[in-house]
């Protein structure tokens, strides 16, 4: 194990606080650019939307992970940046533009949306973001002047350059992945500047931030411009990928997925935010194994096991029938989402974290050290 | 002025229905601060098990009735063992979370059993309707109507004459204190939930009549409860009702008078404008935290 030695504040806010970063990073970002032309094409697909999702994981980390701001309505900050890319694109403005202008865009409504938020807190700010996206979800389907109403709009394929990428192609899953990592690189440098400081400081405790001298409310809002703008890049990258987008795409549904991105990839880690959405994004791929490969292999399993070839089949016939019961899907998320709740609320990372912990200081491992502490606040409703 | 009456009272029957769910997130918020998203879908449940027990059993309206309240009751203290005691005292944030997987879970479990379609449950009130002059009332509006007020009048009994009913105001303005004062805290907090699954019952069933019962039916309307519950200042019942009714009159006034869709985002611009002006509702507490 290595032992790092803080000496001065220098050390405390390093980009890379050892080497052995530098190379297991940069083995990742090896791994991931020759990753198109190695992986099927169905594989690359569900790649660029880890890409987008963990985008946007990134993005709702800095607001509810660092600021501790909950949203319920970054669907529908995506759906601002999908849309603003459609209708621009629709005048032939090159995709540089309007993808700043997408980010511009949304950062601004999110700047809007955190003025109100500044007077509430906890589950009010839930209700408003919620309340926020709905609204939002309603103009997309009443304006139909812009944004084609129920129809949806197509998204052309983006032309960069005066060279048209692809949805499929490498091309475009390294402009996802050149928008992941810069998102990361630049959440990261944020986190080690004042503004970072002071988002953190916001979300352990508001009033003793202030008592710092951190203006609370230009904080808050510029967490949500950021958080909003984010989101609002990897909703033009959103719609290039879907090349169509109509207002059911981004419903509170949604809204929820990028909440469990975080919470289960584990809050308050840029980590999290992308284990998240490769387990988000790998739901889909991972039922419908469950529904092709599963009830052969349990059957096999019970075959070995010395039942007949009737019983086995019988028992295949009853996982596939399970495997393929519609809403499968639901009762997984909120199976998981539960248990994440209740037993593990670091998520993936913090597991991760726990397990390397428990390596490094094997006969001495202490699990009290993760132990989760209980605050009885007396009542919300008096605050 | 006809329109405006008949419009005034289907809002009316719509708003109570909101507002027995806004209800029981009030008396699950107040007794124990926990915000219950999957109330909508505890009322999609009551409504299925009295489906199961009135449309498929072919027993009474009023025992199934009564049958789907015991069981979600029972049901409701289930929830609140398994998923919200353990994480009571963590963050909101959990809390919201876990509620919102319950929810999840009911749904999907709920369209796994009774499949996706809409049904439908004979009541006695079904088919009659109220003629006023040239005003024609349904039963079925009305039957809401009334079990709305006597749902709340046996509340508020329960809650200011009976030992029980102390016993959870007590617990609700201060566990710790309550808790020292040889009230079971953990065994009030579990009738809370029994109750409010109760309630959220009783609206699923009333509601059946009016819009069909299917497994997301609770979310669409569990999210309008929450502007009701806001509008009505989130920790008073009595505001949750009131709250309930406007909302429903503002989407009835609102689908009616206005151009479409304003139907659906009217609710949400109130709930809005409240939250900016005046956050803590109409019936709330104002009370600063002092530091």
């Amino acid at each position: 194990m290595r032992f790092l030695f803080k000496t001065d504040y220098e050390d405390d806010i390093k980009l890379f606080p050892h080497s052995g970063h530098v190379v297991s990073y940069g083995l990742l970002l090896a791994v991931l650019l020759i990753a198109p032309y190695v992986l099927s094409s169905y594989l690359m697909s569900q790649l660029v939307f880890v890409c987008i999702y963990a985008t946007v994981g990134v993005a709702l980390m800095i607001l509810t992970g660092f600021t501790g701001q909950a949203s319920l309505g970054h669907a529908a900050f995506l759906a601002i940046g999908a849309y603003t890319a459609a209708y621009l694109q629709k005048y032939n403005v090159p995709f540089p533009v309007y993808f700043l202008a997408a980010g511009v865009l949304t950062g601004c409504i999110g700047a809007l949306v955190g003025f109100p938020a500044l007077r509430l807190q906890g589950i009010y700010l839930v209700i408003a973001t919620i309340a926020f996206a709905f609204i939002v979800e309603e103009i997309l389907a009443r304006w139909e002047s812009v944004t084609n109403g129920n129809e949806g709009l197509r998204v052309k394929a983006l032309s960069l350059l005066g060279v048209t990428v692809s949805r499929d192609s490498p091309t475009f899953y390294f402009l996802c992945l050149a928008v992941l990592v810069l998102t990361i690189v630049g959440t990261l440098n944020l986190l080690r500047s004042p503004t970072g400081r002071a988002f953190v400081a916001i979300r352990d405790s508001e009033t003793a931030a202030r008592s710092m001298g951190v203006n609370v409310a230009l904080y808050k809002v510029k967490s949500f411009a950021i958080s909003a703008a984010i989101t609002g890049f990897a909703g033009v990258l959103f719609a290039h990928k879907l090349s169509f987008i109509s207002p059911e795409m981004f419903t509170l549904q949604l809204s929820i997925e990028f909440i469990i991105v975080i919470l289960i990839g584990g809050t308050f880690s840029l980590h999290g935010a992308v284990l998240g959405a490769i387990f988000i994004v790998m739901i889909d791929p991972f039922l419908t194994y469950l529904k092709d490969d599963m009830p052969g292999i349990i059957a096999g399993i019970a075959a070995t096991f010395g039942a007949g070839t009737a019983t086995a089949a019988n028992i295949q016939s009853k996982v596939a029938a399970f495997a393929s019961l519609n809403g499968l899907k639901g009762a997984i998320y909120g199976i998981i989402i539960m248990l994440f709740v209740l037993f593990e609320p670091r998520g993936i990372y913090g597991r991760w974290l726990k397990i390397k912990l428990f390596f490094q200081l094997f006969p001495l491992y202490k699990r009290a050290t993760f132990k989760r502490q209980k605050i009885y606040v007396k009542s919300e409703r008096n605050r | 002025m006809l329109d405006f009456v008949q419009q005034l009272v289907s809002g009316v029957a719509l708003g109570c229905v909101y507002g027995l769910i806004a209800l029981g997130f009030v008396l699950v918020y107040k007794a124990t601060e926990v915000v219950n998203f999957a109330q909508g879908d505890l009322m999609m449940l009551g409504g299925f098990f009295a489906f199961t027990f009135i449309g498929m059993m072919g027993l009474n309206y009023w025992i199934g009735f009564a049958g789907a309240v015991a069981a979600m009751a029972l049901f409701g203290m289930l929830a609140e063992r398994i998923v919200v005691r353990p994480i009571l005292g963590y963050p909101q944030f959990s809390i919201i979370m876990a509620t919102i997987g319950l929810g999840y879970f009911l749904r999907s479990v709920a369209g796994m059993i009774w499949g996706t379609d809409d049904f439908k449950i004979e009541t006695p009130f079904s088919q009659g309707v109220l003629r006023i002059g040239s005003l024609v009332l349904a039963h079925d509006k009305l039957s809401v109507i009334a079990a709305t007020v006597i749902l709340c009048a046996l509340l508020w009994l329960f809650f200011n004459k009976t030992t029980l009913g102390t016993a959870m105001r007590a617990s609700s303005e201060n566990m710790l204190a309550a808790y020292y004062m040889g009230i079971p805290v953990k065994r009030v907090v579990s009738i809370v939930w029994a109750i409010s699954a109760a309630v959220a019952t009783c609206a699923g069933v009333l509601l059946a009549p009016i819009t069909f019962i299917h497994s997301n039916v609770g979310l669409v309307l569990g999210l309008k409860a929450f502007p009701a519950a806001v509008l009505g200042g989130f920790g008073s019942i009595p505001g949750a009702v009131v709250g309930g009714v406007l909302i429903g009159v503002i989407e009835s006034m609102a689908g009616f008078y206005l151009a479409e869709g304003w139907k659906d985002v009217a609710p949400y611009i109130v709930l809005l404008a409240v939250l900016l002006l005046k956050p803590e509702g109409l019936f709330g507490l104002h009370a600063r935290k002092k530091v």
